[in-house]
């Protein structure tokens, strides 16, 4: 049978994580438009919020942001932040979909990215980029970050004062008249906030789909042992801490009280490896990255202590078992083998207990900051997305390929591809690798004319 | 008034005598009467963990026929509806108050009901009985408490607010554990936590609500038993509480009794009293036998001096 190919080469990616990012520029550079749709305002992923990415330890800013602005800049790709996919129709070569555009509440078209309003609005309200740490806010008007890719602002009219007010005057929703505000509005020199603006379904024609939805962490919460505590954190949360140019500047504090931490827990498999909570699977990056904050910890704090709770250690990539050697021999991170049964508040240090399994001793450790190495799961919303297009899911969330060993980017949907974690855990070279792969496969599916090809 | 069937076991009828009589007095208050089934056996006491248990699971599965052959004779005397039931109006419901026992009939009834073949073999260890396929609900009294009574018509038969009195709840651990029948979240129970809430107690946060007391470990090793029991009441003490409030004989005694040696090897070690919940329910309710003469501990002194007690 003859290879199919696609009457519309045009593609569609549904993420712009490192993944998505690699995927758009292969497939652009090669000559054929993309269409990158992204949930959250900016591109950019996960990737971006780190403070450095191991092995190599460089900075996820300086090598992530070139490439980002290669996105927004490249003739062939066109950037629909703040979207969604809303339906998904037809077939391989020629697909239909709908995508919703969130309004923003500013005129993108028109708005060159001053940043006066930013300045000048005056709610005060956690950030998602930050993790909801309490170190930093943004506006009700905001760019995620300084790098981000668009770089314009959205509107959260959740937490905006005009908008509480039109609610107010509308349905008497809140329960004090917030005051109408519109400080954006009158700073702005271009006039481009725009609070009528509505969410807008534009549809598009595409050849190929190629998803790269990413990952998120399973919700503390989950975990009953560990749940308490403003002082038990996540990696994420960590890395955000730890980062130069997170909320705290690269100062190590906690989160409750902003001291220094003496030392510091860190806890490999957190829900993962957890049959228990239905998570039997590895997420395969937290050795990596847990060894990586403890000794980027003792960096920023060379006098502390920290100490690592694993149950095998899992580093197989290039560099990764040298690295893991390094934070021990060099930096003196204590790795203990066993799990931690307990975490309590005692006076105003944290109690971590547990076992110490080579020894056979039960170890009880006082410090002032936990961090959890918690479980990867298919992006919130992800099982939605999924059944919009009509793709097979395995039963924790994650994409089903359709051959695990010779066909690992095709999903069960012909012309639909997946990239990066949003098929299951993986490091951030893998992730770029597979964006590339399935770049070859929609290109591949490009140098063919489809059936119904009008040429 | 309505009528539940109500397991004691062994130790409700003799060291924790207090711990069944404030509980039938409280529950009498709320409106529900614990019939105590005949001819109870032994609940097979604790779970044995050997991998051919079955003739272990005769005692408990013989009481749960009980319970059975129990409903049947009152449903054909045409009084079954009195009866609580659980939400699947099929299933018959037994109440304990022994944690150990709730944790022994709970795990054989899900062996009863998971394996067809243990379940023939356990029928046919039976003469006298009728056939048994898992038809009984066991419950703990905390559990009736939450689901069936619930907190707001506690809260308003409450005559005594227990103001002032500060406590730490206390699980121990076989009522929530293993998982599968537990009367709670496994790792962050709170039952305990809203009922003593509900009487008006201040409950301070409590890290060690489901440590192991020590078990049997009071047996055989008695000086680690001690020092799990101090490492679990001290910390109660750091966090403020006043008594700890528990739900279990055993614990009663690895936390209780051995308060005395606890003393002898911490000189500096005040003790705590332990009331278990039924106590506290009682005497909130306004009731006269609440059975604080007859604890391990006493709790009288701390209740009086928060008036409470006269
Ligand atoms: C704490 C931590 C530290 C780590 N450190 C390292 C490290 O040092 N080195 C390393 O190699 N790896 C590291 N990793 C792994 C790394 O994060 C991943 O390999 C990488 O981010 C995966 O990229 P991705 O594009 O697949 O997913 P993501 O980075 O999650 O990107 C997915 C993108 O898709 C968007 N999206 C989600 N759903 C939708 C939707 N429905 N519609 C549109 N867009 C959507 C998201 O907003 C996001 O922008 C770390 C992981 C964690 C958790």
């Amino acid at each position: 049978m003859d290879k199919l190919g696609s009457s519309t080469k045009r593609a569609l990616v549904i993420g712009g994580g490192i993944a998505g990012i690699q995927a758009s520029l292969d497939i652009a550079d090669a000559g054929y438009e993309v269409l990158l749709v992204e949930k959250t305002p900016s591109i950019g992923g996960h990737m971006l919020q780190y403070s450095e990415v191991f092995p190599t330890l460089d900075c996820p800013q300086c090598i992530g942001t070139p490439k980002m602005v290669e996105v927004g800049q490249h003739s062939n790709i066109r950037i629909l932040a703040y979207s969604e996919v809303e339906s998904v129709s037809g077939t391989i070569g020629d697909f239909t979909v709908r995508i919703r555009r969130r309004a923003t509440h500013v005129d993108w078209d028109r708005c060159n990215g001053c940043g006066l309003c930013l300045q000048k609005c005056p709610v005060k309200v956690p950030s998602e980029y930050n993790c909801f740490l309490p170190f930093d806010n943004r506006g009700a008007i905001y760019i995620p970050f300084a790098q981000a890719v668009p770089n314009k602002p959205v509107i959260d009219a959740q937490t905006c004062r005009y908008f509480k007010y039109r609610r107010f005057m509308e349905e008497g929703e809140e329960s004090k008249k917030p005051p109408e505000c519109r400080i954006c509005e009158k700073v702005c020199p271009l006039g481009v906030i725009d609070w009528e603006q509505q969410d807008e379904i534009v549809e598009e024609k595409v050849g190929a789909i190629v998803v790269a939805a990413g990952f998120d962490l399973m919700d503390k919460g989950e975990i009953g042992e560990f749940a308490e505590g403003r002082d038990i954190i996540n990696g994420l949360e960590f890395e955000r801490i730890l980062c130069p140019s997170g909320p705290t500047a690269g100062v190590v504090m906690r989160p409750s009280d902003g001291i220094e931490p003496r030392e510091v827990v860190f806890i490999s498999c957190v829900g993962s490896r957890d049959p228990e909570l239905g998570v039997p699977y590895c997420s395969r990056v937290c050795c990596m990255y847990l060894a990586k904050q403890a000794l980027l910890y003792k960096h920023a704090v060379p006098d502390g202590q920290a100490y690592i709770f694993y149950m095998d250690q899992r580093t197989t990539g290039k560099g990764y078992e040298e690295f893991v050697r390094r934070a021990v021999e060099e930096y003196h991170v204590m790795y203990l083998r066993g799990r931690v049964s307990k975490i309590f508040r005692d006076g105003d240090r944290l109690r971590v207990q547990g076992a110490d399994t080579l020894s056979g001793r039960r170890v009880d450790i006082s410090c002032d900051l936990v961090v959890l190495g918690m479980a990867m799961m298919p992006s919130a919303g992800f099982k939605e997305l999924a059944r919009k297009l009509g793709i097979a899911t395995d039963e924790y969330g994650f994409i089903t390929e359709i051959h695990s060993k010779f066909r690992p980017m095709e999903t069960s949907v012909p012309g639909i591809y997946v990239a990066g974690t949003a098929q299951g855990p993986r490091d951030i070279p893998d992730s770029v690798a597979m964006g590339s792969g399935v770049a070859s496969k929609v290109l591949d599916l490009f140098s063919r004319d489809g059936v119904g090809s009008p040429l | 008034m309505i009528n539940l069937n109500y397991y004691p076991g062994c130790t409700l009828k003799t060291k924790a005598k207090n711990f069944e009589d404030s509980a039938i007095a409280s529950m009498s208050a709320l409106g529900i009467a614990l019939i105590e089934l005949p001819r109870w056996n032994c609940c097979g006491a604790s779970y044995c963990l050997a991998e051919d248990d079955l003739i272990h699971q005769v005692a408990p599965v013989r009481n749960l026929i009980r319970v059975k052959s129990q409903e049947s004779r009152v449903e054909s005397q045409g009084e079954g509806d009195s009866r609580l039931q659980t939400p699947d109006s099929r299933l018959l419901k037994v109440v304990t108050l022994c944690p150990f026992c709730y944790n022994t009939l709970k795990r054989a009834n899900l062996i009863v009901r998971n394996d067809p073949g243990k379940r023939d073999t356990l029928n046919s260890f039976m003469d006298e009985e009728i056939d048994y396929h898992g038809e009984v609900e066991t419950v703990h009294l905390l559990e009736v408490l939450r689901d069936d009574v619930g907190w707001e018509a506690i809260a308003k038969k409450v005559k005594v607010p227990l103001e002032g009195l500060i406590v730490a709840p206390y699980y121990g651990c076989t009522l929530i554990r293993p998982r599968e029948i537990a009367i709670d979240n496994v790792e962050r129970p709170t039952v305990l936590h809203r009922l003593m809430e509900t009487l008006g107690a201040t409950v301070v946060d409590f890290p060690f609500a489901t440590e192991c007391c020590g078990s049997f470990q009071s047996v055989s090793n008695p000086e680690l038993a001690a020092e799990t029991a101090w490492n679990i009441l001290t910390l109660a003490q750091r966090q403020g509480a006043e008594a700890l409030v528990l739900s279990c004989p055993l614990c009663e005694y690895n936390l209780g009794f051995q308060q005395k040696l606890i003393r002898r090897r911490h000189g500096e070690f005040k003790g705590i009293p332990t009331p278990y919940f039924t106590q506290l329910l009682a005497l909130a309710l306004g009731l006269e036998s609440c059975g604080f003469d007859r604890g391990y501990t006493d709790s009288r002194a701390l209740l009086q001096s928060k008036g409470l007690l006269s």
